[in-house]
């Protein structure tokens, strides 16, 4: 029993249809790139057929027809996410650059030396490589919410983590653990520190409902690849106070209102933000993949994972007892849909390739969470990640090719 | 099935599952030398009694994927008791076996070399590890010991 219609769904993914080392291919990696729906290629190709042109330039029809498209996809996202405005909605390559913009741009013009910034043990290291680059050179202090021994945030020290501290950036959900963090909570014991709050919301935006005005935070980053959607664009949402008083992040062409040989004055929001050409066709893809996951509605998209999460965690344990390890909560209603283990003594690359040759994809290794991966005492964790298009059978063909894992590398 | 049983032979399931020379050495005389392969989180040390230019004694320790322990396992048994020009030879020759793959690739070499490099040296049991060259995210893993070893090598000689 299912809130989603897995098989019609299934049918909507030409990739589900291939069949790899003669096995059909059972995807369990959405949570480094999720796959795409017709939907959202034909909408890409039709751009491209029909009204491809740049935006915010041209005054002929085409021109027009993209331009608007193009906002479009931003008040889909905008929508999607409940922010109140388009203007708060930045398209930027990934998250990645949206947390490296706030670094640069907020970070770089509001943090003196001896500042101190607030991250957690579970951040993805696009949430951690930007503050340790800023960190060196500003002199600014980086202080580790921890993690439990049941793989959720350590509330206990917070308040004082959080004393004197600017910022507080910390993931939704953890791409590693699962672990989903009450976030309006976070937020309200960093700004009663006085201290702004940026969510890594990579792993929350393509799986739960989002409210980012319950939310209350300060600057929050996502991807469309997570969700349905191409690479190469992702957003950034920020509240327009901020943004107003934040400089330019790249200069170029789009981002300014007027240049002479001697001084630029910047464009307005959103498109202060956005220097160069952006990800065009890349929107319109975006603009069809919420499209499709607002007709399925994130309330069943959440009950889907809920349950099949159950499922997984319930066959891994009943086929495997005390020979595997799963790092992250147990239980289902607590926790995003990436399940980390380690099956006995067997390197995840080694588990990974045997299941390749059933055609059933995990990722192995590290999963860019060496901080955590640390934390946890472990080089590298199997990571199976379960989205809609995903069902029971594609959790009973994981179990089997564990199984051939485990007699294949059996001391 | 034929993919995975390439890569992972019956004689390297069996340095993985039971290696040799696992331990370590006084240091010094011996040297210590790490290698670490960032994809995996391969760990590879090494121990090395190098006794007037002959590798008289090997001891190793780390962790990582059975491709990596294996490799090491394997190159720990091929080394021991050889001197160090017969060593440096043995591990262009399993370098090359490596990187055929590799370097028609990316059209580096066009292949004689690499024949220089393999005549007249011996790999017996290291020729199983060839199968790797068909998964090419693995390579480093097995190549792993050997950049280790030569590292060691370079600081005791
Ligand atoms: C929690 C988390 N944060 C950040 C990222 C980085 O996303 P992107 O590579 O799209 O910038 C990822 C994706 O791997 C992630 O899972």
């Amino acid at each position: 029993m299912s809130s989603i219609d897995v098989a019609r769904v299934k049918a909507d993914f030409p990739i589900l249809k291939r069949v790899v080392n003669g096995h059909p291919l059972v995807f369990l990696d959405s949570a480094a790139s999720a796959q795409k729906p017709i939907q959202v290629l034909e909408a890409m190709d039709r751009l491209a057929r029909e009204s491809y042109a740049n935006v915010h330039r041209g005054v002929y029809t085409i021109a027009e027809e993209a331009s608007a498209k193009f906002e479009a996809s931003r008040a889909a996202v905008a929508r999607f996410i409940g922010a109140p405005s388009t203007r708060e909605v930045i398209f930027l390559r990934n998250a990645t650059e949206a947390i490296n913009l706030v670094a640069y741009s907020w970070a770089r013009s509001n943090l003196v030396e001896g500042d101190a910034i607030v991250l957690t043990e579970m951040e993805h290291h696009a949430n951690v490589v930007p503050w340790l680059m800023l960190a060196e050179e500003r002199g600014i202090e980086l202080r580790w919410a921890p993690i439990t021994s049941d793989f959720v945030l350590d509330l206990d020290g917070l308040d004082e983590l959080l004393h004197n501290a600017k910022l507080l950036a910390v993931t939704a959900s953890s791409n590693v653990l699962g672990t989903i963090n009450d976030i309006p909570l976070l937020v309200q014991a960093a700004h009663a520190a006085g201290a702004l709050v940026l969510v890594d919301a990579c792993q929350s935006v393509p799986h739960l409902v989002t409210d980012i005005t319950a939310w209350d935070a300060d600057f929050v980053a996502f991807s469309a690849h997570k969700m349905l959607g191409p690479s190469g664009i992702g957003a950034l949402w920020a509240r327009s106070e901020l943004l107003e008083a934040m400089p330019p992040f790249l200069g170029g062409g789009e981002m300014i209102r007027d240049v002479t040989k001697t001084g630029f004055t910047t464009n307005e929001l959103p498109w202060k933000f956005e220097a160069g050409t952006p990800a065009i066709t890349e929107a319109i893809g975006w603009h069809a993949a919420i499209d499709y996951l607002e007709d399925l509605g994130m309330d069943n998209v959440r009950a889907h994972e809920v349950s099949i999460t159950d499922y997984a965690l319930g066959a891994l344990e009943a086929n495997f007892e005390d020979r595997i390890t799963i790092y992250g909560p147990r239980d289902p209603a607590a926790r995003g849909s990436a399940v980390s283990f380690l099956l006995q003594e067997i390197h995840a690359h080694d588990v990974s390739q045997v299941l390749d040759e059933y055609g059933v994809c995990v990722r192995a290794g590290h999963h860019c969470a060496k901080p955590l991966m640390r934390v946890l005492g472990v080089p590298a964790t199997s990571r199976a990640s379960f989205y809609i298009y995903n069902d029971e059978d594609d959790v009973d063909a994981l179990v089997s090719a564990l199984k051939n894992a485990e007699k294949f590398f059996a001391i | 099935m034929s993919g995975l049983e390439d890569l992972y032979r019956e004689i390297i399931l069996d340095h993985y599952r039971a290696p040799r020379n696992r331990g370590e050495l006084p240091v010094p005389p011996a040297v210590k030398s790490e290698g670490f392969n960032p994809l995996c989180g391969d760990e590879v040390v090494l121990y090395l009694d190098v006794d007037d230019g002959v590798v008289t004694d090997l001891k190793i320790a780390g962790q990582g994927c059975s491709i990596s322990q294996a490799s090491t396992s394997m190159m720990s048994a091929a080394v021991k008791g050889k001197t160090i020009a017969e060593v440096r030879q043995l591990t262009r020759a399993f370098k090359a076996l490596m990187s055929i793959h590799e370097s028609k690739l990316e059209g580096e070499q066009d292949g004689s070399d690499l024949e220089d490099d393999l005549k007249g040296v011996r790999l017996g049991d290291l020729e199983a590890l060839q199968g790797v060259v068909k998964f090419p995210v693995r390579i480093k893993c097995a190549t792993l010991a050997w950049n280790t070893l030569i590292q060691g090598l370079d600081e005791a000689t």
